[in-house]
């Protein structure tokens, strides 16, 4: 009985190894689960598309701020993400998060 | 190994360095990146936009009589600030003022006209030129002040007399609050009146002199934003058939529309896909085969995609799969984890035809760019760099070395630079010059005349 388990055990084994040779995007692909194991569900799914409209800059809002931090009296606001986690909706910017002010504009280094 | 002329032929196209502009030192801003760069219709004139809102247009020089240099330079001729940055105070965003893409008008008369658009609004430039100016008023002075009319005892007729040239540019339409989402194309239809432009799931029709209204002919967004699975990500007027037009998808597809069918184009006429083999699917595979950039050729016969790796040529009539496949850097696939953490897995390539569509190129890390030859099945690794900037000095081919042997001369896929990526390339439409963007800089070559 046991036997069969091991046998089971070593041709899967098999297999993963057979792809990672064969394929090195399958490889990369177990790097990466390595290193973030919580990098769950479909790359292309909703999450990531979002992640992608939202793109740009969310401001300090005082009225969002002080409404978070109403809500939240007890815990801690939900800090900047800072490794590759899904992004939530409810992450209140504080002033600490606040991009650098732009440069004035000034002309192009083509045209010099 | 190149060709472009009407002649054809030859397969011996040497590459030389022509022109750079933009600064040297290493140090670059934010603003100087360039985010497009587009050639007009004749060639004559090369525009550039960058993050910093900035449009730049270059005029090349009438053939100089020195047989040399054959081909003019290409000099500044008007520069201008397209789009500023903007504020919505309802979603506490900022909206960038990057220039997305620029898009050239055909020309109708003396004056030049380009699009150029942002994440939200497009606009309509006109460049003119004043070489003339009157003089002679009546009631006013040289300097514009007024003269008092006791003192106007006669009358004259102004005339025109010659003035140094100046070149205008001016917004003559601003096309605003049509798009939720990103806009990522823009589109001039050849009936060249209307003209289209694509955000992430929405892709309207605009008239060029109406700024008030635009049609919605492709709606993607489903009735729950849960159940959002792919988005637009390039789009493209046929260029002779003004009912034809084509947009590319996160997911590797691209759907040809025809407007003449229905009003709400949302159902394809025809749906692009290469066929995948299930086993070979991994966590990337759908990333890196979003599609960055979508072409016709200059025929219309056929389209080129850019995905992360390859470069596609479909043939309208086929949509079951490319008819050419290209690799562009198909060594990145082994280090599509570190392309993924430094998220350049998620750059957008573009890719160009040649004026006669036997050639097409497109730009990958440190500063290669790559040229692929559909009639000789030949291609060319090139780089741009101040390293081969002297004038006319012929571009040496590069080459990646992939094995574990590295010869003279190659260099190894973990030495290349992610940080300098040639995103934006330019082919003038009816000569072999090229435009290449690096980061912040703009390259030039030309193809060597015997």
């Amino acid at each position: 009985m046991s036997e069969e388990v091991e046998e089971t055990r070593t041709s899967e084994e098999q297999q993963e190894m057979e792809d990672k040779v064969i394929s090195p995007e399958k490889s990369e692909e177990a790097k990466l689960k390595a290193r973030y194991p919580n990098l769950g569900g479909k790359p292309g799914g909703s999450e990531f598309l979002r992640k992608r409209l939202q793109k740009g800059q969310k401001y300090f809002d005082s009225g969002d701020y002080n409404m978070a931090k109403a809500k939240m009296k007890n815990k801690q606001l939900p800090s900047a993400p800072t490794e590759k986690t899904e992004i939530t909706g409810g992450h209140i910017p504080t002033p600490q998060d606040l991009p650098q002010r732009k440069t004035s504009i000034v002309a192009s280094k083509l045209a010099g | 190994m190149l060709c472009a002329g009407p002649g054809g032929g030859s397969n011996d196209v040497q590459w030389c360095f022509s022109q750079v502009k933009g600064a040297i030192d290493d140090d670059v801003a934010e603003a100087d990146i360039i985010s497009t760069v587009e050639f007009n219709q004749s060639g004559e004139l090369l525009a550039t936009g960058d993050k910093g809102g900035r449009v730049v247009i270059f005029q090349q020089e009438q053939e100089s009589k020195n047989k040399l240099q054959c081909r003019g330079e290409y000099n500044v001729y008007s520069t201008f600030q397209s789009h500023e940055p903007e504020f919505d105070y309802l979603k506490s965003l900022e909206i960038e003022e990057k220039i997305n893409k620029i898009r050239w008008l055909p020309q109708k008369n003396a004056a030049h006209f380009l699009l150029s658009t942002n994440d939200k609004t497009i606009k309509l430039w006109k460049i003119s030129e004043r070489d003339k100016r009157p003089e002679g008023y009546n009631l006013k002075e040289e300097d514009g002040q007024y003269r008092d009319p006791n003192t106007v005892t006669t009358l004259r007729v102004p005339v025109f007399r010659p003035m140094d040239l100046m070149v205008e540019a001016s917004p003559r339409r601003v096309f605003a609050n049509a798009h939720t989402y990103h806009i990522n194309s823009i589109s001039v239809n050849s009936d060249c009146e209307t003209y289209l432009s694509a955000d992430d799931l929405r892709v309207n029709l605009w008239h060029l002199e109406i700024t008030d209204r635009s049609f919605n002919i492709v709606d993607i967004k489903p009735a729950n934003m849960e159940d959002l699975t792919e988005v637009i990500t390039a789009a493209e007027f046929h260029p002779n058939q003004c009912n034809t037009f084509v947009y590319s998808s996160s997911k590797g597809t691209i759907r040809l529309c025809d407007m003449r069918a229905a009003a709400l184009c949302d159902s394809h006429a025809k749906l692009f896909e290469e066929p995948e083999d299930p086993n070979n699917r991994s966590f990337f595979s759908e990333i890196i085969s979003s599609i960055s950039d979508v072409k016709f050729s200059h025929s219309g016969r056929y389209m080129m995609t850019r995905d992360y790796l390859s470069v596609k040529i479909w043939d309208l009539n086929m949509e079951s799969r490319p008819v050419e496949t290209y690799q562009v850097h198909e060594y990145l696939r082994s280090k599509l984890c570190s392309l993924y953490e430094n998220d350049c897995i998620f750059d957008k390539f573009e890719c160009c035809w040649n004026g006669n569509d036997s050639v097409v190129m497109t730009g990958s890390y440190n500063n290669f760019f790559r040229m692929f030859d559909r009639g000789y099945q030949q291609d060319m690794t090139l780089e741009a760099s101040r390293e081969n900037s002297k004038p006319r000095s012929v571009l040496k081919p590069r080459k990646v070395s992939t094995g574990g042997k590295r010869k003279k001369d190659e260099i190894s896929v973990d030495s290349l630079d992610f940080n300098k990526k040639i995103l934006h390339t330019a082919w003038h439409p009816l000569d072999n010059i090229i435009a290449v963007a690096t980061t912040n800089n703009l390259y030039i070559f030309q193809d060597k005349l015997i």
